[in-house]
Formats: structure tokens, C-alpha cells, sequence
């Protein structure tokens, strides 16, 4: 039965029917109401024999997170924006060692200018981090997808991250559907290590390796993610005969039939989007939508399939690279390689800024008119962006852009006017 | 320790053929656990391979094997472990540089999660991983009261990078980025960061200093630090031949000149009091420590400076008053002209700044 609950709610207790042993916790925003839960029902003894501990730092969280892991138990812990990029470095060597820990990211920007809200810039800095990226379409599927996220983690050895978008999943309360422990029971093995550390059977972790193997070392790694690639459809397929509703997965399809017009996207703007997309049917328009859902491994073949039909693809990203454009559409033109597809990249939802409904009409009505570029960023506000460069070239101290550029807008909060 | 007056290899220690197998030492017996064994890659006369292999069979041994060692990245992991060879005869993980105390603080959760309190953990690292890039990780194992022993091996720089300056690095010891160029005196003369008394101020059951000249010592606080559950830690100086410029034959001697000048200060503190230090046998001048190592070589000569060695003497001094290094020596082992020489080293300070 449905109840309303907050996004991050739902993930704590789904995370606590999945009978973590170690949860590590630093407070950032938006991620910290899920450490939150998950303190309280420690101390309940809910979770009983589970340790929660607050740590000093995102470094410290994953740090702490990879001696549990190694030791032989469940560890998860919570971050987003700065906390990611802080513990990048443990990131790497979680993923390195291979060690199933599974984190939640309370997607958020990265500053600077400093922002506390909703996009992609952090998950995607990390994305060769070698740890599994999952995005999560809705609040059901963020909940859902960290019940699978532990059973691939533990089958493959592999970290994975849960991407969900901060306040914007997080923070929305809906009614959902939570997955119940023994339902969790039965789909979720107890976490048999693949390595432990133990004084019975002593074993050397992280050891120095040169050149002659650290090729093959790191090919592993990367033939790892191909197994998780293959094992991913799998359990969401055997998650939907559990648990009675599809979540997860690699792609997510909506009205991609005969569709000529392909928006790619991650995350929560799948949902306007599909609102867009039943509009512009109802006028005949031959358009859909795929979700990419595990980002990392990428399922190359899966989109090339998907978007075999189409003949205009958008790219609709919450993050870029700086200096070149597009992030994920650089898996996308892999994708369809020597197809004739055009694909056009947007750059949307930065630091929350609101995706509407309007705003992807108003993008769809360019692309049928063929006034959209190769990338776009939309709602940019063009205006303000040349005065400011124009400031830049004929002053000699113009001071920061992100003052400037408030101060020219006159407001102090996101969001064109 | 006993207090006979053992005096028989110039070191004293009292020697093990004259004691009981209840207070023989770790390493004198044949079926010590050997955490560290041979084929290591580490440098002739290597103070940390000595000091991590005391330390760590002294653990073995209190806790009858049960021990998981987390390490932070430097000299000890990198001759330690070049894979497929690894020298460690316990469970033993390495992660990153900056986060060997979080990393034990996991294991420490996660066997507590397991009601498996019989296994304990070490965390352990040189000086710059634990004082400087690691001391976030540590302060915060510290506040929590995770249940773990960390061990630090100063070496007093970063030596697995080619001897660079660190946190630990004394004034005016010449590193590749302390050189001792243009009239200037090596490392600035400066607080540094002294981590025994940081590690106090956290008020941790158990903290101690040691070095590897002594290493019943050594053994006999790792021991006792096994006694107590939550943080605690130990620092231990390692002489390092190659960062120091010493001979590697001299790494005891020199450990030991350290801790009988009074430049390094050998204690024990529980829940931050110290309650007891080591007594300096035979006071002797820093200069004695100091010409035994080539990182000094720049003081002495005939440019030599000896207003910078009249500081480090009185760094020395200030140490003896702080802990009373010499107050307790002074009743049980008499006559050899230590006062004297405290006042002559007194009267060093008062010359050229």
C-alpha cells in the first residue's frame, strides 16, 4: 500500500530493510534528512546489529565506509556536490579495491558560485570514478533502485552510486510504495565478501602494483562494469517479479514508437518531460523519450537499439563539460556512430533552475524549426552573458561575474526572470 | 622495566638471558608472530621496519594474533607490499595517504557490527600521513572514542618522496625543500606539530612516545596500550639513514642520543596526564645528536652555526623541565655529572642567538 513520504524517507528505510551493518554520515544538503532517518532507527535499534557513525568529513565517510566494506560488512553512507568531489579520492580507491559499498547522491551542484540546488555537475565529475552510476527517474525508483543497487554491488563487487536529484526528489513528498523487509529478504542475499579481512586467514589489501600488472588490474575493473551491464536488466527484471513494479534498469522508454524525435535524459526532468511529450503526441508529433538509468556502465548497444528510428536526438543534460559541451551526448553520438542521427545537446536545469514544461516546448518548437544549435543552453539568458563580457573587455577590474550578473538581474534568487 | 642496574651492551637494556619467559621481550621469543617478514624492501638501518615490526608482534602477541593492521600510504606500505610479495603476516589494508584512521575506524565498526570484540585494530602511518594529510582522519577517531590503536613512525619528513619537509621536521634540519641555503638554517625554527600532546588534548585513554633504541619500551607500551578499548596512541622515532644522512649502523644510537638529549621526550599519558616518562640516563648535548647526521651538517664547520644549535639545545631543556626528564633519573642512578651538564647546556642558550 501507497504512503506519502519524503523522497529521502524512503530511501532511509528502504536502505534499513537492506540491513546495512556499517552507515558512515557527514551532513550535506540536500543529502542530510536520509543519514537523518537512518540515525534514528539505529538508535531505535531497528537496525540492530548496525553501527552508525558520524564522521568528520565526506573523506572520512568513504574511508570508513571501505574498512567496514573490507572487513567483511553491508556499509552505505550519503553525500552530494562538495561532500562527492571531497571524498573523490577515496571514491577511486573504494572502486579500485572493489569493495560493494553503495552510496546515495543527493545530486547538487558544484560551486563555485556556490549553490545548494539540483543538477548533475557532481555525479558526472566522478563519472570514471569506476563506481556504477544509477539515476533515478522518480522517488519509487530512488527507493527501489538502492535495493538493487546492494545485490549488484555484492554479485559484482563493484561500489555503486545512486543518483537522485537533491529537493527535487529528495525533498518532494508523494505518495510511494516501500519495499518491505522480508520482500528485501528474499531478493537481497546476505553479503558474502569476496575478500575480508580476518585474523583466521590473513589476507594483503591494497598492495603496490607496478606497471607489469596495473593494466591488467584496471582492464578488470572495466570488464566488471561489462558483467554489471549484463547483470543489471537481469535483477531489475527479477526485482519487477518480486516486488510487482518495474524500477530500474538500464534505459527507461516512453513513446518511443515511430518516434522521429528522441530527448535523452537523465533523472527527474523524465517526468515533465513525459507530460511534453503526451502533449506534442496529442499533436501528432512522432516524438518519445529514453531515460538513461544506469549511466555507468553506459549501455551503448541498449540506446543504439532505442534509437534506432529516430532521426533527431536531444541530449538533455543538468551538467557540462566546460570547454567542450555535452557529457553524456559524447555516449550518445558512441552510440549511434555512423548513423545519420542529429544530435543536438542542452545544457538545462543548472543549479536548479527549473525545466518546464514551457521551456521544452519552447526548445522542441526550435528543434522542429531547425533553429536549434548543435548545444544550446537553455533559458540562458544571452543578454545578461554578453553585457558582462562586454564588462570584461573594456574594464580593467570588473570584479566577479557571479555579483555582476545578480546585480544586473536584480534579485538574489535562481531562476530567470 | 626493571630498575636493576643492568649495564652490559652500553644500551642499557636488560639483557633477556637474564630474565623469566614472563618478562622476556616479544622478540626474543622464537614464536613471535614476525608481522613483518624478511624480503622487505625496506633501506639498511630502516627505523620504521624495526618500530612497525616491534610494535605489531607486541599486539600480536597481546592479543593472542587477533589483529587487523590499516596502513597509511608511504615508506612502510611501499616496501611492505610490492605485489605479488607482501611482507605483512596479518590482515592488513592500505587505502589511501590521508585516511588509514578512518579506515580503521571501519574495521572497528564493522567487528563490532560482528560481535567479533576479540579482534582488534591498528591503524598506523609515518609523520606526514599521520600529522599532517591524515590528521583530520585522526583527530576525529580520536573524538569519537573509536576502539583503535594507531601508531605513528616519525621519521621526521616525508622520506618516500625524497625527503621532504613535514609537520614533524625539526628546526633546522635540512630537507629538499628546507635546504639550508642563503643564510637561512634549514626548517624554520617554529611550533611544528607535536601529536603526543594533540592526541592528549583529546583526552584518549592512552597515549605514549617511544623509539626503536628502546624497544622493551616500545613493546611493553604497545602492550599496554592493548589493556585499554577506544583511541590510543603511540609515537615512535624512527631514525631514517637516507632523509637523515646517517649511518645506517647508527639508526639505535642515534634514537637513542634523540631521546638522551631531551629533543625527543619518551612518556606515557592516560586520559591526558602524563604519568610517567622515561629518565635520561647520561645527559648529553644535542651537538652529539646532531653531528651524527648529515640533515645538520650546515650548523657545524667552519661556517658552522652555533646560535642555531644553542636553540635546539634549549628546545631540549625546555623539554627535561616540561617533563622532568632528569628529576626521576636523579634518585636511582647517580653521579655522573648530569647536573652539571644541564647548567652548562643552561648557560649554551644564554650565548649567541
Amino acid at each position: 500500500m501507497a504512503s506519502q513520504v519524503e523522497g529521502s524517507l524512503a530511501v532511509a528505510r528502504t536502505v534499513a530493510c537492506c540491513r546495512p551493518q556499517v552507515i558512515c554520515a557527514y551532513p550535506i544538503t540536500p543529502q542530510t534528512h536520509i543519514v537523518e532517518g537512518l540515525s534514528r532507527m539505529v538508535a531505535a535499534g531497528e537496525l540492530a546489529p548496525c553501527e552508525f557513525v558520524n564522521v568528520e568529513s565526506e573523506f572520512a565517510a568513504m574511508s570508513v565506509a571501505i574498512g567496514a566494506s573490507a572487513t567483511g560488512s553491508r556499509a552505505y553512507t550519503a553525500t552530494a556536490s562538495q561532500g562527492l568531489l571531497y571524498m573523490a579520492e577515496a571514491l577511486f580507491n573504494a572502486a579500485g579495491l572493489g569493495l560493494p559499498i553503495v552510496m546515495t547522491v543527493a545530486n547538487r551542484a558544484i560551486g563555485a558560485p556556490i549553490n545548494i540546488w539540483n543538477d548533475h555537475s557532481d555525479a558526472m565529475a566522478l563519472r570514471d570514478c569506476g563506481w556504477v552510476q544509477l539515476y533515478a527517474t522518480s522517488n519509487q525508483e530512488a527507493a527501489d533502485m538502492h535495493v538493487q543497487a546492494f545485490r549488484l554491488a555484492e554479485q559484482c563487487s563493484l561500489p555503486v552510486m545512486v543518483c537522485m536529484d537533491g529537493f527535487v526528489l529528495t525533498h518532494a513528498v508523494e505518495p510511494l510504495e516501500l519495499p518491505r523487509r522480508q520482500e528485501v529478504d528474499a531478493y537481497l542475499p546476505p553479503f558474502e565478501p569476496r575478500q575480508m579481512l580476518d585474523p583466521s586467514d590473513p589476507v594483503t589489501i591494497g598492495a603496490l602494483v607496478g606497471p607489469e600488472a596495473f593494466t591488467e588490474v584496471r582492464y578488470l575493473a572495466h570488464a566488471k562494469q561489462m558483467e554489471a551491464l549484463d547483470a543489471i536488466p537481469v535483477l531489475a527484471g527479477e526485482f519487477e517479479s518480486s516486488f510487482g513494479r518495474p524500477s530500474g534498469g538500464l534505459l527507461g522508454r516512453y513513446r518511443c514508437e515511430d518516434a522521429e524525435t528522441v530527448v535523452v535524459a537523465l533523472g527527474s526532468v523524465f517526468g515533465t518531460l513525459e507530460e511534453a511529450i503526451d502533449e506534442r503526441r496529442a499533436r501528432d508529433e512522432r516524438i518519445g523519450a529514453i531515460a538513461v538509468k544506469t549511466f555507468r556502465p553506459f549501455p551503448l548497444e541498449e540506446l543504439r537499439a532505442g534509437l534506432a528510428g529516430a532521426r533527431r536526438v536531444v541530449v538533455l543534460e543538468r551538467a557540462f563539460s566546460v570547454g567542450r559541451g555535452g557529457i553524456v551526448s559524447g555516449d550518445v553520438h558512441a552510440a549511434v556512430a555512423g548513423s545519420e542521427i542529429a544530435i543536438h545537446t542542452v545544457v538545462a536545469g543548472l543549479g536548479g533552475r527549473a525545466i518546464t514544461r514551457a521551456s521544452l516546448h519552447a526548445l522542441l518548437d526550435d528543434l522542429e524549426e531547425g533553429r536549434l544549435a548543435e548545444l544550446e543552453f537553455l533559458d540562458l539568458r544571452r543578454d545578461v552573458v554578453e553585457r558582462e563580457l562586454q564588462r570584461g573587455r573594456e574594464q580593467g577590474r570588473p570584479g566577479p561575474h557571479a555579483e555582476n550578473i545578480l546585480r544586473e538581474l536584480g534579485i538574489v534568487a535562481a531562476g530567470p526572470v | 622495566m626493571s630498575s636493576a642496574p643492568f649495564y652490559q651492551t652500553g644500551t642499557f637494556a636488560v639483557g633477556n638471558r637474564l630474565l623469566g619467559p614472563g618478562e622476556a621481550s616479544v622478540q626474543s621469543d622464537p614464536g613471535r608472530s614476525n608481522a613483518i617478514t624478511k624480503g622487505h624492501r625496506a633501506c639498511q638501518g630502516c627505523g620504521e621496519a624495526l618500530g612497525a615490526r616491534c610494535a605489531l608482534d607486541a599486539a600480536l602477541a597481546a592479543t593472542g594474533g587477533r589483529v587487523i593492521a590499516a596502513n597509511a600510504t608511504g615508506c612502510l606500505e611501499v616496501f611492505s607490499t610490492p605485489f605479488p610479495e607482501s611482507s605483512w603476516r596479518l590482515p592488513w589494508i592500505h587505502s589511501l595517504f590521508g585516511n588509514a584512521p578512518a579506515v580503521a575506524t571501519g574495521i572497528a565498526a564493522a567487528l563490532r557490527a560482528q560481535g567479533r570484540t576479540d579482534v582488534r585494530v591498528v591503524g598506523q602511518g609515518g609523520d606526514g600521513g599521520t600529522l599532517d594529510i591524515g590528521l583530520g582522519c585522526l583527530s576525529g577517531m580520536f573524538e569519537r572514542g573509536d576502539d583503535v590503536l594507531y601508531i605513528c613512525y616519525d621519521n621526521e619528513a616525508y622520506m618516500n618522496t625524497g625527503v621532504q619537509r613535514s609537520a614533524a621536521t625539526p628546526p633546522a634540519a635540512r630537507t629538499a625543500t628546507t635546504e639550508p641555503v642563503g643564510g637561512h638554517p634549514g626548517n624554520a625554527f617554529g611550533q611544528g606539530k607535536n601529536l603526543p600532546l594533540i592526541a592528549m588534548a583529546h583526552e584518549i585513554p592512552y597515549v605514549a612516545t617511544a623509539t626503536v633504541a628502546e624497544l622493551r619500551d616500545l613493546e611493553h607500551k604497545v602492550t599496554r596500550a592493548m589493556d585499554f578499548r577506544g583511541p590510543r596512541y603511540i609515537h615512535v622515532l624512527v631514525p631514517c639513514p637516507l632523509g637523515w644522512g646517517s649511518e645506517p649502523a647508527k639508526t639505535i644510537e642515534i634514537a637513542r642520543l634523540a631521546k638522551e638529549t631531551g629533543l625527543f621526550p619518551v612518556f606515557e599519558a592516560e586520559e591526558g596526564c602524563v604519568v610517567a616518562s622515561s629518565p635520561i640516563r647520561r645527559l648529553r648535548p644535542v651537538e652529539d645528536y646532531l653531528r651524527l647526521q648529515r640533515r645538520y651538517a650546515h650548523l657545524f664547520g667552519d661556517d658552522g652555526r652555533p646560535d642555531v644549535i644553542a636553540r635546539l639545545q634549549r628546545l631540549a631543556n625546555r623539554n627535561i623541565e616540561r617533563f622532568g626528564l632528569l628529576a626521576q633519573a636523579g634518585e636511582d642512578s647517580g653521579g655522573d655529572g648530569r647536573r652539571d651538564l644541564l647548567e652548562t647546556l643552561a648557560a649554551s642558550e644564554r650565548g649567541p642567538q
